[in-house]
This record gives C-alpha cells, sequence and structure tokens, in this order.
C-alpha cells in the first residue's frame, strides 16, 4: 500500500515517508486495541467524547509540530509526542471517535498529509446528519463554542410548556426548530410571512425586547391571534436580559385579538 | 483491509446498542405507523392550502397515506403562479412544501385533471378522504357593457401571463398603444400589477418573471397607472407591506414614479375613524396614504412616471376606441359612501356624476372567483362549496347534510381572500374535522369496499391513458429551470409551455 487506505490503516502501517509504508509490528494487537476504542464512542453517541475546546483559529490548525496543542488529532501527534497529558483510556476512546466519524464519512484515502485535519470538521459533519430537523440546522456554526444560554418557555397552543435552552444570539425560531416546536417559519426568517408569530405572555420581558421595526409590524398586522405583546419569532434575538422569558404560540381558541377581527387581504 | 473497521464481535454488540434515532418523532412515526390502518386521503390542488393540508395529516395520525393531485404539472399553485417576481422571499415556503413531498408517505401527480381525467365520484370511491384545495381559477365581473371589449383583462390572466402560467403564454396584451392603464380594485393584486408595470425592467431582469412578458414590458409605452377603487382609502384593501414598496424610498421600493393622491379624497368621517380604530391594517395603509399625498411630487421629467390612486369612483361602461373593438376609455361614476345596516360596513352608492378616463388597457382587480364542478354543491353568489369547518355540505340550504369524506380547505373553503399563511390556520381546522371524524369511525365502513387508494388512481389514470407528472418529474423542470436561469443571471427561466413542461417532466 502505498497510501493509507483506510483510517486504521494509520494503526497498521508506519509512514517512512517518499510513499513507504512499513508494517507495524504487533498488528494484529492494534487492530483489537482500534475497535475496543471506538466503542465508548458509540456507546455514548457521536461528539459525546468531544473535548471542550475554544474555537480554534484557521492559522493555529496548520501550525508546525514543535508549538504544542492542546488535543492529538492523529497519530502523527502521538508519534512526536504532544498528546496532551490525558489517561491513556480517554485517548484511545478519542481515536474511537475520530475512527467512528471517519468511518461515518466514508473516508477510504487518508493520506499522511491529512494529519492535521482538525477532529472539529469531521465531529461537525457526523452532529449534522445526526440533527435532522425540519429545517437544516446549521450545526457548525455552534459547534463547541461553550456560549450561555438562556432559558425559554414555550407554551403551545394546547397549554403544554417546553423549556429550552438557547444560545445568546440564536434567534426563537431557530431554536423552536432545533427543539421540535411546532413554530412555522414559512419565510425561514425573511420576515416575508407571520407564521413564526409568538406572544410574549410577560408585559416586562416584551418591554424588554427592542420595537420592532416597520417590516416586522406589517408582517405582524396580518398574523393570526394577535395581541398587544406579539412578536415574530424570527426578530425575537436570544440576550442576557430576557432569560426565562414565556412565548406563547398562537391558538384559535386564544381570543386576544384586542384590534378586533383582523381581515384578510390578500 | 479495506472497509472493514469493526471485529465481528463488536459488530453484534452493536445490533443491540443501535445508535440514536436522529429525532423522536420519526422513530414514533417508524414504529407506529405500521399498526394503525392506513388512511388514504387526496388532496385536489397543490396550492399552499393542499401542502399545508396533507402535511397536517401526515403529522396528525399514523398510517396516512396523502396523494396530492393538480392541474398543472407543476406544484405549489399561486405560489409560483401568482406571487409578483420582485417577492422571491414569499417564495421560500416552496421548501417546506418540498420536504413534505419528499416524505414516502405522500405523493404527487401532476397533469390529473379532476372532471377530465377523474370525476369526483371515482376519487371518493378510491379514497377514504377527498380534501378540494382547487382555489380560485376564475375571476368575478363587473357587468357592465364594453366588458368584452379587447384590452380589457382581468388581474389574474394579467398576473399568470408575467408569472409563466402555461394557461395564460399566448395573451399577448398590448401594452405599446397607449401610456395610460386602468387598475380597477386597490387590494394587492392591483398593486402588484401596478408596480410590475412600471417597475424599471433592468430590476425585473433578474428576477423570474416570464421572458416574454421582460419583452413585452421592455416595449411598453404605459407612462400612467391608474388605481380605481369605489370607496376610500379608509377601505382599500391593500397592506402596509406592499403600500410601503409602492410610495417609499429605500432600496428595493419603486423608482422614478411620482404617486398623486387626491387630499380631498383623505377626508374621514366618524364611521371610518371607527374602522380605522377596529383595525391596525387600516390605520396604518391611512396613515401611509396621507404621508405620500403630503408630499411634494418632484418635476415631471420624461423618465418619470405617474400612479394616480382614484378614489370614490366606480366604473359604469366603458368605450372603443376609434378601431371600435380596443378599450379606448372608461366612464366612471361618483360614489359615496353609505352605511349598509345589515353588515355594518359602508357600501359606495353613486351620486349621478360622470366623468370619463382614457386608457389603452385595463386590468381588473375586483376578486377571484372558484370554479364548480360536477357532483360538487357549491354557493354560486359567494362563490365557495358550502361547508361546517371544512366539512362539505351538501347544500347552503339550512336543512344541509354533511357530505361524508368530503372536505374542503382554502380559498375554496373561506372565499378568495388571506395570504399564504391563512391557509396554515384554515387547513389546521379542516384537518381537525377530518381527525375527529376518523376517531368516530366515520371511515371505517366493514360492509363496503376496502379503498385502494394510490393503487386505484394508478389504475383509473392508466385506464385513461393519462400520463401523471410525480414529484421528482417536477425536480426535473425545476433543475432546468434553474440552470436556463443561470445562464441569464435570473433565480429560473420559467418554461411556460405545456408541452415543454411534460417534456421536461419527462427526459433527463
Amino acid at each position: 500500500i502505498r497510501f493509507l487506505e483506510t483510517f486504521e490503516d494509520q494503526f497498521l502501517y508506519r509512514d517512512l515517508g517518499q510513499y513507504k509504508l512499513e508494517k507495524w509490528p504487533n498488528y494484529k494487537i492494534r487492530i483489537k486495541l482500534f475497535s475496543w476504542a471506538t466503542l465508548p464512542a458509540q456507546l455514548l453517541g457521536p461528539r459525546s467524547l468531544l473535548p471542550s475546546q475554544a474555537k480554534p483559529n484557521p492559522s493555529s490548525s496548520s501550525a508546525d509540530p514543535p508549538k504544542p496543542a492542546p488535543r492529538i488529532c492523529c497519530r502523527r501527534c502521538v508519534r512526536l509526542g504532544f498528546a496532551p497529558p490525558v489517561k491513556m483510556l480517554s485517548r484511545i476512546s478519542r481515536l474511537g471517535v475520530h475512527a467512528l466519524s471517519r468511518a461515518r464519512l466514508g473516508q477510504k484515502s487518508v493520506t499522511s498529509r491529512n494529519q492535521e485535519e482538525p477532529i472539529r470538521a469531521c465531529m461537525n459533519y457526523v452532529g449534522n446528519r445526526s440533527l435532522c430537523s425540519a429545517t437544516e440546522a446549521k450545526v457548525n456554526d455552534r459547534s463547541e463554542q461553550p456560549k450561555a444560554k438562556i432559558s425559554v418557555t414555550f407554551v403551545d397552543k394546547d397549554g403544554d410548556e417546553t423549556v429550552i435552552n438557547v444560545p445568546i444570539g440564536m434567534s426563537m425560531l431557530e431554536a423552536a426548530h432545533e427543539n421540535d416546536i411546532e413554530l412555522e417559519g414559512a419565510c425561514e426568517g425573511s420576515l416575508a410571512c407571520s407564521t413564526c408569530h409568538v406572544i410574549v405572555t410577560d408585559v416586562d420581558y416584551y418591554n424588554k425586547l427592542e420595537d420592532p421595526e416597520d417590516e416586522e409590524n406589517d408582517m405582524l398586522d396580518l398574523a393570526f391571534g394577535l395581541t398587544e405583546t406579539s412578536r415574530l419569532g424570527c426578530q425575537v434575538i436570544a440576550s442576557p436580559e430576557l432569560d426565562g422569558i414565556r412565548l406563547a404560540l398562537p391558538a384559535a381558541t386564544r381570543n386576544f385579538a384586542v384590534d378586533g377581527h383582523v381581515p384578510k387581504p390578500h | 483491509m479495506g472497509r472493514r473497521l469493526l471485529l465481528p464481535h463488536t459488530r453484534r454488540l452493536m445490533l443491540f446498542l443501535r445508535p440514536m434515532r436522529y429525532s423522536a418523532s420519526a422513530t414514533a412515526t417508524a414504529t407506529a405507523g405500521s399498526l394503525r390502518d392506513p388512511l388514504h386521503v387526496c388532496v385536489v390542488g397543490s396550492g399552499p392550502a393542499g401542502f399545508y393540508t396533507a402535511e397536517k395529516m401526515l403529522k396528525g395520525r399514523e398510517g396516512v397515506r396523502v396523494d396530492i393531485i393538480d392541474r398543472l404539472p407543476t406544484p405549489f399553485g399561486l405560489v409560483r403562479s401568482g406571487v409578483a417576481p420582485d417577492h422571491p422571499e414569499t417564495k421560500i415556503v416552496v421548501n417546506q412544501f418540498s420536504r413534505v413531498a419528499a416524505n414516502p408517505r405522500c405523493s404527487f401527480f401532476g397533469n390529473v385533471t379532476l372532471g377530465s381525467d377523474l370525476s369526483l365520484s371515482e376519487l371518493r370511491k378510491t379514497y377514504d378522504v377527498v380534501v378540494l384545495a382547487y382555489g380560485a381559477e376564475s375571476d368575478r365581473s363587473f357587468g357592465i357593457p364594453g366588458e368584452d371589449l379587447r384590452g380589457i383583462h382581468s388581474a389574474r390572466e394579467f398576473v399568470w401571463w408575467y408569472n409563466g402560467h402555461p394557461d395564460m403564454c399566448n395573451l399577448a396584451p398590448d401594452l405599446t398603444n397607449t401610456d395610460s392603464a386602468v387598475v380597477l380594485g386597490q387590494g394587492n393584486v392591483a398593486l402588484d400589477v401596478a408596480r410590475i408595470l412600471l417597475r424599471c425592467t433592468t430590476e425585473l431582469a433578474s428576477t423570474d418573471i416570464a421572458d416574454y412578458a421582460l419583452d413585452a414590458l421592455r416595449s411598453s409605452t404605459i407612462r400612467k397607472v391608474y388605481l380605481v377603487g369605489r370607496r376610500g382609502p379608509v377601505q382599500a384593501a391593500c397592506t402596509a407591506k406592499e403600500l410601503r414598496e409602492i410610495l417609499g424610498n429605500y432600496k428595493m421600493c419603486l423608482k422614478n414614479v411620482n404617486v398623486y393622491i387626491k387630499e380631498a379624497d383623505l377626508a374621514t368621517s366618524p364611521a371610518d375613524k371607527e374602522e380605522m380604530r377596529n383595525s391596525r391594517i387600516k390605520r396604518r395603509v391611512y396613515e401611509l396614504l396621507s404621508k405620500a399625498a403630503t408630499v411634494h411630487q418632484e418635476n415631471n421629467d420624461n423618465d418619470r412616471k405617474e400612479l394616480h390612486f382614484v378614489f370614490f369612483r366606480k366604473p359604469t361602461k366603458f368605450l372603443p376606441s376609434e378601431d371600435g373593438s380596443t378599450v379606448g376609455a372608461m366612464e366612471l361614476e361618483k360614489t359615496l359612501l353609505k352605511d349598509d345596516g345589515a353588515t355594518g360596513k359602508q357600501v359606495a352608492v353613486g351620486t349621478g356624476e360622470f366623468e370619463e378616463l382614457k386608457c389603452g388597457i385595463v386590468l381588473k382587480s375586483i376578486g377571484y372567483k372558484s370554479l364548480p364542478i360536477e357532483g360538487l354543491s357549491f354557493d354560486k353568489y359567494r362563490g365557495v362549496v358550502p361547508n361546517l369547518r371544512g366539512r362539505v355540505l351538501s347544500s347552503e340550504s339550512e336543512t344541509a347534510t354533511v357530505e361524508p369524506g368530503l372536505y374542503v380547505v382554502g380559498w375554496l373553503k373561506r372565499g378568495p381572500t388571506g395570504i399564504v399563511a391563512t391557509n396554515l390556520h384554515c387547513a389546521e381546522e379542516t384537518v381537525d374535522s377530518i381527525l375527529e371524524d376518523d376517531r368516530k369511525g366515520l371511515f371505517t365502513d366493514p360492509s363496503g369496499p376496502k379503498r385502494q387508494g394510490r393503487r386505484g388512481l394508478l389504475e383509473i389514470l392508466e385506464q385513461k391513458n393519462a400520463r401523471y407528472v410525480p414529484f421528482d418529474g417536477w425536480e426535473k423542470i425545476d433543475t432546468k429551470e434553474k440552470a436556463d436561469g443561470e445562464l441569464k443571471n435570473k433565480p429560473r427561466e420559467k418554461i411556460t409551455r405545456w408541452n415543454e413542461l411534460l417534456e421536461a417532466a419527462r427526459e433527463g
């Protein structure tokens, strides 16, 4: 084999450079070790063993070897001795996680040049595929950033409450979709419909929000079940002072319409 | 070596420890779906009403099989053929509808017409539930002399024409014989039509407007558009967003157009003030119009076009031009508002004073109307199917009975009003009725023959030799339109002829 064909080949063959590979001794043991390494990741699910880390800079991902990387991403780092001071099991588990993600990606040719690729990219792919929801949730934007979250309660039309954690900066519509709450978003947040209409149940929280712009007001005019404290979910962005906000979904039975019958134009 | 990544015994372990399901709802539907009897539902019409109904039926009950049929090979109804080309954000909802159609329990059958390929009775025999969502494909008319002159079109036809609907590709309205166009009506459709007539064609060239319409608009000589309404600014049926687009001065608004509104028309009576107090929309529309009336209009260069808002005028007849067959002018009668005791609304009453308005093209935008089909009760006055929360009634009289298994949703149920989102709530109501009837067991009839659903439909279509277009046929059309549009810097280049549409759906 001139190139390392599969990920497991990295454990079985030693890259001598110049397209030469040498079989590692004790490769049978290595196969066993490799397989068992993936087991924790399988049991706990994808992205579960991911080390918590700060957002990596694009420049530092192609760091030269002398700079101590705080994580291992490849066997070469292990060989050169830059593994972090962690227990053996957790390191193997991370290898397993890496292997699992590569397996899911179906990558067959892993050349030695690819060793610097961060785990994050693989994990994001795995995360993306695991979190199918009604809209394509853009998971890569919110990977391992330890963002502050606020607690938001959604009350649906039957009165059932769902409490979710929303990272700061995310709109309520996106948060609802990520948590499988039935909030429609026909125009996907482009202020061209009124389907993400939510009612802020507490006036104090409503006053903390910024005033709606003209475009939002235009869409709210046409919303079903409009109230004095209605907003569009795609325009309510999570911020620290909105922690604990309760948002109710409009219902036919909820007769809050202060303006009386809402006329329905074309 | 190769693909083998796990030892055999590890793989066996994995059988017992399945990976986490991608979403809870998928699990619920997957495991429980097989347990309940299948419910065969047919939705006639693939616009927002039809798709929202299909979506809610799929969510509302396990074991539902939904088939959506449409007269056209392309789905999405008025989202494709009614929304103006310069409003692409409104069309984003087709992504959601495409996801519904991609559901394996849902199928789309295009190019299948109720009435010719299928009859309503055949459908009701094949499906447990039939939901009619075919909207309104006809127009209200004035019934005044001269309405059949050339140059008078309904707004529906004009909108279908510039949106590339295959039924109207040969409309060929003459935009070169005059500089004045009159639009009768002041709703959002009227504003759309006026805006397309007045918009700079360079802006339209990067939208998905039909190519022949863009050519016609490039050579159009129309400089003045009159928006004529029989009542006042408080009763105008348009909404703030569309008005702002015409009157405003931000990036995407109409440019190089002078807007003329008479101050005298803006006087409000106590009844008007009452109406505005009750409706947020009317308040904002009135504010926008009064602000626009006070803006000093710039000099009338040759470049600037004109938009006139004409209130309190109703048309009494259309007068021919010199050649005798095309419209040349129209007679308008001044109106006054009177309180109609019965409905509480204000109605326009003629005063006997007439005036004439010269024009070369008239677009009537006074409302759509639904078409009746054989075997279906129909309320001709209101233009809807008599129904009770979506359940079709046998007639509009008080002693009507509910027709089993037949439901109605959308414009056919409520009349031709509302926006895309209004159909969401309309569909919820109808689906609630269907599920209630299902819980009562109205669809399980052990004595009758078992309904075939999709299989039965395919048999009927084969017998009649009807070539239906499945959803991936639409996807082929979609890909081709987008590819053609790329070449011209448009989001898509619509295919506008029936034979070309069917051909594109078959090839590839």
